[in-house]
């Protein structure tokens, strides 16, 4: 019998991830066609690199918050990095390869990296802690990365690329570039982020995490996340699976963040605050903890929902606070589920089963 | 209020379609919510009583105007420029706020459509793009202009600066201002900074400048955090010159600020609502009947762009129904070499760059209002 | 004496910091949730009692107690309509909402009384006490601030240890189970630490834009967030801390600007924190409980 739920378990979980494979191809597909027959709006297809970059995000937070089990407030501050990074890199190779697409592919591995570098300093600090006090160090990271870009000044000239803090002081020769200018951020930036890139990051982002979460370090995360004390009394090294998943979401986040800055011709510091790292929580929660379908749908939705609420106008920010509170209600409270589950015949009968 | 402006403007719009023909699609976007809508409000309102005004008028000229929330974010900036797109925009107001009108001004760039911004003052906004245009002074021209007035009126020998380090506003204005400063002979004894989230507190930043001997201390910001700094300095006992840019205007308009604090306060502004002018007053009286304020710079640059507008398409008789790129085609050609009066200034032209040339007015508060200075 | 002024200031922006603390602290400790929407109720409390001292031109007590009235009000129904119908859910949730109801209320305050912002009247003038010949001086109104805030703290130790109501709020914060199975209503417990904390929010805002004099929908964000920070500081859940760690959260934050560097003081506090953090994992006063198995 045990046996048996076993075996289902499984195969439901391996549906559930082709189900997603299949969700993201297929929307990929409709929004591709759609995009280059003109069908789609403006609207729709300026918003649909973010909306891919905003998956990624969700989809690496969720590793950490819903397998993991760990409150990150700070997520933004790795999109921070991977952005800044990827777009100075990219800037720095423009000549080196013309081909955008390769200059986009190096440019993300680049963030990736950085941002996973950034993620493994701040996890041998953050990973010792619990709960709430975890959430709030992430948070102070955020803020820290934030506040130290914006006093960031990178150059590159003829003699090779120099950095300061505070002020600029790269004192770059005549025909030297200044690429990140403090709270000026980058400017002038080409925009070389596309569609088919964004979609193969999130195809990438949700491969790494099912292989990681159907893994046995997988199985590890949510050992510890669901008995602490148990995990450690197997021996499980929880620093080290911690970590794993924290440098994992990272180097996603980073690689979401290169993609970002490089749809639009200009990235901030300030972009990357505390209000961004919630929108990304928001997410994950709206889509369930260590869903990833669910993370998906939802960036995709809360993305698209306040542009599609414009008609309101001076309304539109009340309604969607008011629509976010309602479909948390919705979603979370045990009576108004039943109510809906009552409504829906197919989920009775799975329930029933 | 609101819903009479609404019923009003949708009754003209109706009128100006039956009667006059179509109207060229204008649309903007600005920060509606947020910590920014100040300023996006104000432009959007100040754009709205031009456009009210001139569709009531008899002439070709017809303008149907749509302003978008972009919540200072060029992010959201995009999105809602793609919403204008999508509506059928003809001609741009770009966005109010610097960062996301260079986000903004690069797609009009790429979409061919022409923009002129109220009040995005950034030089990355205009650069390397031949269809975008400010109304407002280039940040870093005012930096230099403002040292070059302390200078020249000998306001003061030692100088702080007190700026917003994550604002690209305070930046560029900053930046140049420390450039130019040393070489006309100030020196700059403290330079201080505050960000968001740590805006309230200016007592470090004072004490320095003050224990430094500065005379005279440059604030180039907006006039919320000024209005701070004034009354700190004030229950400090410092009281030194203060020399402010345009983003200080309004800071007389704030409902219940106290305005012996500002007593004094120089600023550099193409804008002064207390002007005596026909045009200057017109628009204040209409802009405080309809919101019960005195309309600040953000509503004067507003203002001013929808007029511009309206000349440059009356010159070059450009019609409503042109695409988008043809009267872009038009408008580089009339901004370049058209002469604007407006209620930012007087004589107004632009350079091939899309800066705009006007002179800024030396302003000192006296008594609670405005008072020219040369 | 520079360093004594600079001190003062930082008492002064640390004795703001923890009377708004204190309403997340006291939140926390018995519901167990962070409520992101503190600094908002802040806010409108802020603006309640602007209207009724300058429009209405009431005397700035009864403005306050206005506040107080509409902010406990305000918490009851936010607590009634948002957060009671999560109290099974997962503590995620109820935060997701806590962040809903703090846009729900910045946007509303956006509608309700526009952008621009306006010039809190000064609840008790802008005067100063001078010392040692004028050198030092302590704001008229970070004097009060740190009466009133010590005030609240000592009122609110006694009511919970002293009350039948706060003895319930205390069983509530060690067990909800075993507390309903003593008869507290654990429902009606909560609600309550809601009302009471909004209503100190209320008294926050005056003091935080009497002594920081403007007032827009996101003057509450920002203060709320660093309020939090200073909260955890202490020790979340422990009033003394709240108290603690707002000072000390000023104390330090002026101390960076001053004597590091304006431009990075928010990466140094926050740099502080983490290392507190690190040495003493539950705040400054916080209990660090060990997990049994």
């Amino acid at each position: 019998m045990t046996m048996r739920r076993l075996i289902n378990l499984k195969r439901v979980e391996a549906r559930r991830i082709y189900l997603t494979y299949f969700i993201v191809i297929l929307a990929y597909i409709i929004c591709q066609t759609m995009s280059s027959t003109k069908f789609l709006s403006s609207t729709m297809r300026g918003m649909l690199v973010p909306i891919c970059a905003y998956m990624v995000m969700a989809v690496s937070l969720n590793l950490v918050v819903g397998i993991s089990g760990e409150l990150s407030l700070g997520h933004a501050g790795f999109m921070s990095v991977g952005a800044f990074s990827g777009v100075a890199s990219a800037i720095l190779m423009q000549n080196l390869i013309p081909f955008a697409p390769v200059r986009l592919a190096l440019a993300m591995i680049i963030a990736a990296i950085f941002a996973a570098v950034a993620g493994f300093l701040i996890g041998i600090p953050v990973l010792r802690l619990k709960g709430d006090y975890l959430a709030i160090v992430t948070l102070a990271f955020g803020e820290i990365i934030k506040s130290l870009l914006n006093n960031f000044y990178l150059g590159v000239d003829s003699g090779g690329i120099h950095f300061s803090m505070l002020s600029d002081t790269t004192r770059l020769l005549p025909g030297g570039k200044l690429i990140i200018r403090g709270p000026m951020g980058i400017s002038g930036i080409q925009k070389i982020s596309t569609f088919p890139a964004g979609f193969i990051l999130v195809m990438i982002a949700l491969m790494v995490v099912f292989n990681l979460v159907n893994s046995r370090s997988g199985r590890a995360f949510m050992a510890i996340r669901d008995d602490r004390i148990a995990a450690e009394s197997i021996g499980l090294d929880i620093t080290k699976y911690k970590m794993m998943a924290f440098v994992t979401s990272a180097a996603l986040a980073g690689a979401a963040g290169a993609l970002f800055a490089m749809n639009y011709s200009t990235i901030v510091a300030n972009k990357f605050d505390f209000n961004t790292s919630i929108l990304i929580l928001v997410f994950v929660v709206l889509g369930g903890q260590g869903n990833m379908l669910g993370s998906i749908i939802a960036a995709a939705a809360l993305t698209i929902l306040p542009e599609k609420l414009r008609e309101f106008s001076d309304y539109r920010m009340l309604l969607y606070a008011i629509i976010l509170i309602i479909t948390m209600l919705g979603t979370n409270n045990s009576e108004i589920r039943s109510f809906f589950a009552k409504l829906n015949p197919f989920k009775r009968k799975e329930e029933a089963e | 209020m609101t819903k009479k402006i609404l019923t009003c403007t949708l009754l003209i719009l109706a009128m100006a379609s039956s009667a006059f023909g179509a109207a060229f699609k204008l649309g903007g976007t600005a920060p509606l919510t947020g910590g920014a809508a100040i300023y996006g409000m104000a432009a959007m309102r100040g754009a709205q009583i031009a456009v009210d005004e001139i569709n009531a008028m008899n002439i070709d000229v017809k303008f149907e105007l749509n302003y978008q929330d972009d919540t200072h974010d060029a992010e959201k900036a995009v999105n809602a420029y793609n919403a204008l797109k999508d509506w059928g925009m003809q001609i741009s107001l770009g966005s109010v706020t610097s960062k996301p009108c260079e986000a903004t001004a690069a797609e009009n760039f790429a979409d061919r459509i022409f923009a002129l911004t109220p009040s995005a003052s950034a030089r990355a906004v205009t650069e390397g793009k031949d269809n975008v245009f400010q109304m407002c002074f280039v940040d870093p021209n005012q930096g230099s202009a403002s040292a070059q007035y302390i200078a020249n009126k000998n306001l003061a020998k030692k100088v702080a600066v007190i700026w917003k380090n994550d604002d690209v506003y305070s930046k560029g204005i900053r930046d140049t201002f420390i450039e130019t400063a040393p070489k006309l002979g100030l020196e700059i004894v403290s330079e201080t900074t505050f960000a968001d989230g740590n805006d309230n507190d200016f007592s470090v930043q004072l004490t320095d400048a003050q224990k430094n001997g500065a005379e005279l201390v440059f604030l180039p910001m907006y006039y919320q955090p000024a209005s701070l700094i004034f009354a700190q300095a004030k229950s400090m006992g410092y009281a030194p010159k203060w020399f402010g840019v345009d983003g200080m205007d309004g800071i007389l308009t704030m409902e219940g600020f106290d305005k012996s604090l500002a007593e004094g306060v120089i600023l550099l502004t193409p804008f002064n609502a207390d002007a005596n002018d026909e045009m200057t007053k017109k628009f204040v009286a209409e802009y405080q009947k309809r919101h019960g304020e005195i309309p600040n710079q953000f509503a004067a640059d507003g203002y001013d762009c929808v007029y511009a507008y309206c000349q440059a398409l009356t010159q070059a008789k450009a019609k409503a129904d042109m695409d988008a790129e043809e009267i872009c085609k038009l408008m580089i050609e009339q901004f370049t070499t058209m002469k604007f009066n407006g209620v930012t200034g007087s004589n107004v032209t632009w350079a091939k760059n899309g800066e705009v040339s006007k002179d800024p007015k030396g302003m000192i508060i006296k008594n609670g209002a405005y008072v020219g200075l040369d | 004496m520079i360093f004594l002024n600079y001190f003062i200031s930082g008492i002064s922006l640390g004795s703001i910091y923890a009377i708004i603390a204190l309403g997340y602290t006291m939140v926390y400790g018995i519901a167990k949730m962070l409520n992101f929407a503190h600094g908002d109720v802040i806010m409108v409390g802020a603006y309640v009692c602007f209207y009724a001292v300058s429009r209405y031109e009431l005397h700035p007590l009864i403005g306050i107690i206005l506040a107080m009235i509409v902010c406990t009000f305000l918490g009851i129904i936010i607590e009634r309509f948002a957060y009671k119908p999560l109290r099974q859910a997962p503590s995620l949730a109820v935060l997701i909402t806590a962040i809903g109801v703090s846009y729900f209320l910045q946007n509303t305050a956006l509608l309700l009384w526009s952008s621009n912002p306006k010039v809190f009247p000064s609840i008790i003038g802008r005067g100063a006490f001078k010392l040692f010949e004028g050198e030092l001086s302590i704001s008229h109104v970070t004097a009060l601030t740190i009466i009133t805030c010590l005030i609240i703290m000592i009122v609110l130790t006694l009511f919970i240890n002293k009350t039948r109501l706060g003895k319930a709020m205390r069983a509530c914060s060690e067990d909800k189970g075993a507390a309903q199975l003593m008869g507290i209503n654990v429902n009606a417990t909560i609600s309550m630490t809601f009302a009471i904390g909004s209503g100190l929010a209320a008294i926050a805002g005056a003091l935080l834009c009497s002594a920081y004099p403007t007032l827009m929908p996101t003057t509450g964000a920002l203060p709320g967030i660093k309020a939090f920070t200073a909260a955890v500081f202490g020790g979340i859940g422990s009033i003394p801390g709240a108290f603690l760690g707002g000072l000390m959260l000023g104390v330090i934050e002026i101390f960076a600007k001053a004597y590091i560097s304006s431009q990075l003081s928010d990466a140094v506090v926050f740099a502080v924190l983490i290392i507190v953090l690190l040495v003493k994992p539950a705040g400054l006063l916080g209990k660090y409980t060990q997990e049994k198995v």
